[in-house]
């Protein structure tokens, strides 16, 4: 495995975790975010203490399973502590897991900040509520930074490790709140939702009506119209809690881990991530390399003796042979060793290459070794979790 | 029944024609699994049959021109290679050409602040942003422009929302032109002969859970047809049983110090290279055959590629994988 290059990282990582309090996970799909982000929460749990929550976003149930625990939505639950006993570790801090549920989300949402139960019934049981919230403005990563929001101002926890959804863009979801902001106050909503307040129709207002009766149909956007004028009553909430919820973003006590493989696909969004957090001035705190090769594909040396193995296959069969080991055979697994040493020698080469690009500055890069056998549970995320810190 | 490691090629060349006969393909699977590389891949071998190739997107950020090494693609197809057209969606654009060819709409001072408010219209209704990109492959194949149109389509989570729109929007209007569009839109998504969703997995167990996730969902959310199943970098099985035992006995025995001898202290390296190689194929073996058993016996076409050891992507990792995926077909 190529080496970190910050020789204190594990310090790095395990100081990140002790000053944070909210940690934010990101990085391109597939690399592993959700392993990652339970494996610090986990680890934070036995090492540093504190009551720890890991907020999965990802509508797959992936935490869950990788938990070992049975489906859970919306509710924040305490991963029982026999559980680390078993795993053969000791709890000295609370680890508590909740998963993302979007429509839960959007009715407590709803529930909570709506401005009086005539209204708050209104919207639940408007017939477009769950089509709309299910998708507009990327409902779902500003649902997800909602929650954020709420639990981080409850002060219900010491650390909040937040997961981020798998878009192809792993920003959107930093955007999302001054989106939907935007959409709320925008001009043409106040359009949309005219014709169901009054007949006269603002004659600036005349082109986008007429575009939009054409394309939907008078009664759809009505219905569309009725909708957002229930919902606008939430305006100013939406834009209080989006402002707060960049607060939370920007301030100090967030830290944004970026988690990328050594493949090139993966490896060139973090790269983009990197930059892109460099620039709204948010704190990264480290680079998390994950599913790098062992480091015997890197050792000096070695590739001289792969060579010498296939070289002298034959001849090696031959020494090797007698007592039940067939010599053919046996030529053919040392060819086989070698070519195979080979080609993963070529991907860890390429991977430390691709990990050397990403301008990491001051944050630590921590490579996590690729796992013969996956996480499947506990024991399996404390296992990560004691690479990343002491790695 | 499938054998315990060698997964069974149970593909054949008509299922290969089969595959490529679609007029449309979704190719999909979860995040980093090679949708880009194997949608190019395809795309590749069905115009080596002389067909007529469109390689698209959904959200304009795929990585096709990669695939290609083409300069960036706009929504404007553009040649990438014999018989392959590449395009990256654009909604704005794509809703531009949705108001020129639909909405007789007469334009003052052009399209440009009608899309603006499309574009609006498109986040705050359910479902139209969906019916337009969708709504754009559609067209081409209803158009018959070209002979197949591939789409590197999102994340499985997400390619439901989009092949379920022209249904979900159904329920919410009753006239207008994009009722219109659903009903055709319809009759292209809803035949199987026509169009298919090609399910990428790699043997791992998040990314074959959720194909089997996606196949069930598709089942009871779309009338969408399953095309094929792809298990991307598929190890290769290093050591038959008899050569498992040749192994083991070598680098637990006396022979190793044989082995040391010969090619010196670093071999020690290359042996745990091998055992670690050997491992990792045999804890992912169990994914491929439930992925198997879940769809071969389903009568689904499952294909098996192999992991490519070599550059990630790019042109030749393009045409790689598709020599590989004729090979394996």
């Amino acid at each position: 495995m190529a080496k970190p290059r910050n020789a204190e990282s594990s310090q790095s990582i395990e100081r990140l975790l002790a000053s944070k309090e909210v940690i934010v996970v990101t990085g391109s799909g597939g690399v592993g975010k959700t392993s990652v982000a339970a494996a610090l929460g986990a680890s934070t749990a036995t090492r540093l203490g504190g009551k720890v929550l890991v907020l999965t976003v990802d509508p797959a149930r992936r935490l869950a399973t990788a938990l070992g625990l049975e489906a859970f939505g919306n509710v924040e639950r305490q991963v029982d502590e026999s559980l680390f006993v078993e795993a053969g570790f000791e709890a000295v801090g609370e680890l508590w897991i909740a998963m993302l549920d979007t429509k839960a989300s959007w009715d407590d949402l709803i529930v909570n900040h709506a401005p009086d139960s005539k209204t708050r019934d209104a919207i639940l049981a408007n017939k477009l509520y769950r089509n709309i919230t299910g998708r507009f403005v990327q409902s779902h990563d500003y649902i997800a930074m909602e929650r954020l929001h709420e639990i981080h101002t409850s002060g219900r926890y010491d650390l909040v490790i937040v997961d981020t959804p798998p878009t192809r863009n792993a920003l959107d979801f930093l955007d999302a709140p001054e989106r939907m902001a935007d959409f709320f106050s925008s001009r043409l909503l106040r359009w949309l939702i005219a014709p169901a307040r009054s007949k006269i129709v603002n004659r600036a207002a005349k082109p986008f009506t007429m575009v939009a009766d054409r394309l939907l149909g008078a009664k759809f956007l009505t219905d569309i119209g009725e909708f957002f004028l229930l919902f606008q009553t939430l305006y100013d909430g939406f834009v209080e809690r989006a402002q707060s919820v960049q607060r939370t973003l920007a301030d100090q006590r967030t830290s944004f881990v970026v988690v990328t493989t050594p493949e090139p696909g993966p490896a060139g969004e973090a790269k983009f991530l990197l930059a892109e957090l460099a620039k709204r001035d948010l704190s990264i705190g480290a680079v998390v390399a994950n599913r790098m090769l062992p480091d015997a594909f890197v050792t000096r040396g070695a590739a001289t003796s792969a060579k010498k193995l296939r070289g002298g296959a034959a001849e090696l069969a031959e020494t090797v042979s007698g007592r039940g080991i067939d010599a053919d055979i046996a030529e053919g697994v040392l060819r086989e060793i070698a070519d195979r040493y080979d080609d993963f020698r070529l991907l860890a080469a390429q991977g430390a290459a691709v990990l050397e690009g990403l301008p990491a500055d001051d944050a630590p890069v921590v490579g996590i070794p690729y796992l013969e056998d996956e996480i499947v549970n506990l024991s399996g995320v404390l296992e990560l979790g004691e690479q990343l810190f002491t790695l | 029944m499938v054998p315990p490691t060698t997964p069974a090629r149970s593909v054949s060349e008509a299922d290969l024609q089969a595959l490529l006969d679609h007029r449309l393909l979704f190719v999909t699977g979860k995040g980093g699994v090679g949708k880009t590389s194997l949608s190019a891949a395809l795309a590749r071998l069905a115009a080596q049959q002389g067909k007529r190739v469109l390689l698209g997107d959904l959200d304009g950020r795929g990585d096709l021109a990669n695939a290609f090494e083409s300069g960036p693609l706009s929504f404007e197809p553009t040649k990438v290679a014999n018989n392959i057209w590449a395009m990256s969606m654009d909604t704005e654009a794509s809703m531009r050409e949705y108001i020129k060819l639909n909405l007789k709409i007469p334009m003052v001072g052009g399209v440009g602040p009608v899309a603006s408010a499309f574009d609006f219209l498109a986040s705050a209704a359910p479902g139209v942003r969906e019916i337009l990109t969708i709504g754009k492959y559609c067209y081409e194949v209803r158009e018959q422009h070209y002979d197949l149109v591939i789409v590197d389509s999102t994340a499985s989570g997400h390619i439901i929302s989009h092949l379920g729109a022209p249904d979900a929007l159904r329920e919410l209007i009753r006239v207008g032109p994009l009722l219109d569009q659903t009903s055709w839109m319809n009759k292209i998504l809803h035949d199987g002969d026509i169009t298919g969703v090609v399910m990428v997995a790699i043997p791992e167990e998040m990314p074959a859970t959720e194909t089997i996730e996606l196949r069930d969902r598709l089942e009871n959310e779309t009338s969408i047809s399953r095309a094929a199943v792809i298990i991307n970098r598929v190890l290769p099985e290093l050591f038959s049983t008899a050569e498992e035992e040749v192994f083991d006995r070598i680098i637990t025995g006396k022979q190793r110090a044989a082995l040391v001898d010969h090619a010196g202290e670093t071999v020690e390296a290359v042996l745990a290279g091998a055992t670690f190689a050997s491992n990792l194929r045999r804890s992912r073996t169990q994914h491929i055959e439930r992925l198997f058993a879940e769809f071969a016996g389903a009568d689904d076409t499952v294909v098996v590629v192999p992991q490519l050891f070599v550059r990630t992507e790019g042109l030749r990792v393009t045409k790689l994988l598709a020599t590989a995926l004729s090979e394996e077909l």
